[in-house]
């Protein structure tokens, strides 16, 4: 059973369609049991780092979630879901993460000039890809996703699969540490591209139940 | 070469970010509309073939605006927005007619990812707050129609460009933006539907006095008038109707021509 974890803090309904379209079966739902029972785990998320931290606390997903990690299930964070992998973030204050992953979330830079980014940072950005990944696999670097973000994970280590650049600043666009992943772009909103990715995702986590028979050209757009 | 510090990992390449080119859907019932100065609408298909076919031609966003406002009638505007969502994975906005808190979960549950708010903002500026707390601001895009009334100066309308408000546009945008948004799309009325190039000026009032991404839309006529809107103001992301409903640029060639121009374009 592959779970999709509803915490209130994000449009899933996005993210559904686009699962089902790719043909990974799935139940949206923000029962601890579920998460305990789920062979691999989507965790989105929009909005600020510490209400989403609270949110999951008050649903008693924390720990589901840690457990599950500790376990080997395949994760893949999206946005700030992402972000939340982290030891700790910066913004409002500090405030601890999963800690699935290890690094600190913190602002993105602001644009100096005409030319720079505008914060929050929205809009189709490059990936540069860093490393070979599972996740990467079929995509050429250079490929678009579709970002909507004020900050950035920072994530330690050998976790950097691919960055994007945010006025002059390479910042994580994909991480991993073992079979967790994060995207700090939206998947389901990438695109081809985003589709491939989330179809690799499940494909290394053994959940692609069927494959979709709509086409689509890997890296064509 | 792999990253192994939490350092920041600084590079060199600091081009502008991609022009986002985004396809407008106005929407009356059951067809896709088209007019001049959002007046004399005329059809010119279904949304739904619409929107598919313009996500395969590899439009970055849809942006889909209910002239009529009428969310909860009968062939609303969710109803192709859902429909849609199962086969459209770029980002959908939807507009016309969001008046309140439960009008945006309406819209996010049938698949949009942001909405755009314009005659409920003008009305009662609170709302704009309301609807980033509960959705965050990335999710609320101020729509502006805005008519010229001077050399440097543009008035509000409301209700697709029907009512008046007296309402400075450039003043407005920046109230609105201490409320809370996450992008503003702004349309002249002036130029809108006319195919003769875009109200440069108004585009560059409004990004020189907001922070946050800017979205012009009214008057595309051909690949050029686009080129020199991005020269001038240097906006985020571009809004165009007319241009692909009536085939004049398609989208892919329109890509190609910005980046043969230098810009960058996902392609």
């Amino acid at each position: 059973m592959i779970a999709v974890v509803d915490y209130g803090r994000g449009n899933l309904f996005s993210l559904s369609h686009a699962l089902s379209h790719i043909g990974v079966d799935h139940i949206v739902s923000d029962a601890p049991d579920d998460i305990h029972k789920a062979e691999a785990i989507v965790l989105p998320g929009v909005g600020a780092f510490g209400d989403a931290m609270d949110a999951l606390e008050a649903r008693q997903l924390v720990a589901p979630l840690r457990d599950a990690v500790a376990r080997g299930v395949p994760l893949l964070g999206i946005c700030l879901g992402m972000q939340i992998l982290a030891s700790a973030s910066e913004e409002f204050g500090a405030r601890g993460g999963l800690g699935v992953v290890p690094g600190s979330v913190r602002a993105l830079p602001e644009s100096s000039g005409e030319n720079g980014m505008r914060i929050p940072n929205v809009g189709w950005r490059k990936l540069s890809v860093r490393r070979e990944d599972l996740l990467t696999q079929g995509l050429s670097s250079g490929v678009m996703a579709y970002f909507v973000h004020s900050y950035g994970f920072f994530s330690e280590g050998d976790t950097i699969i691919a960055t994007s650049h945010v006025n002059g600043l390479a910042v994580p666009a994909i991480v991993r540490r073992r079979q967790v992943v994060g995207c700090q772009f939206h998947p389901e909103k990438s695109g081809p591209v985003g589709l491939a990715i989330l179809r690799n995702f499940f494909t290394e986590a053994g959940g692609v139940i069927s494959i979709s028979p709509v086409a689509y050209g890997v890296g064509a757009r | 070469m792999v990253a192994t510090a939490s350092r920041p990992i600084p590079v060199s390449d600091n081009a502008p970010p991609p022009v986002r080119i985004i396809s407008r859907i106005d929407i009356k019932g059951p067809n896709v509309i088209k007019g001049i100065h959002l007046e004399g609408l005329k059809v010119v298909g279904k949304p739904a073939e619409m929107a598919r076919q313009y996500y395969e031609q590899g439009a970055d966003e849809i942006i889909y605006m209910d002239v009529v406002a009428s969310l909860f009638r009968r062939n609303n505007i969710l109803s192709v927005v859902e429909q849609a969502a199962g086969e459209i994975f770029v980002p959908m906005t939807v507009g016309g007619g969001i008046r309140s808190v439960d009008n945006i979960v309406a819209a996010l549950r049938s698949g949009a990812d942001k909405v755009a708010i314009n005659t409920a903002a003008i009305q009662r500026p609170e709302f704009l707050s309301e609807a980033a707390r509960a959705f965050g601001r990335q999710c609320i895009v101020l729509s502006v129609e805005a008519i010229r009334r001077g050399p440097e100066s543009w008035e509000a309308l409301t209700d697709n460009g029907r009512e008046q408000t007296g309402v400075d546009v450039v003043q407005w945008i920046a109230e609105a933006e201490t409320r809370g948004i996450g992008e503003v799309l702004i349309t002249s009325v002036d130029m809108e539907g006319t195919e003769k190039g875009f109200d440069v000026e108004l585009v560059k009032a409004v990004r020189s006095n907001v922070s946050v991404p800017v979205i012009a839309c009214g008057g595309a006529g051909e690949g050029a008038h686009i080129r020199s809107l991005l020269k001038a103001t240097n906006c985020d992301a571009v809004c165009c109707a007319s241009l692909f409903h009536y085939n004049r640029v398609p989208i892919p060639a329109l890509k190609k021509e910005l980046a043969a121009g230098g810009w960058e374009v996902r392609l």
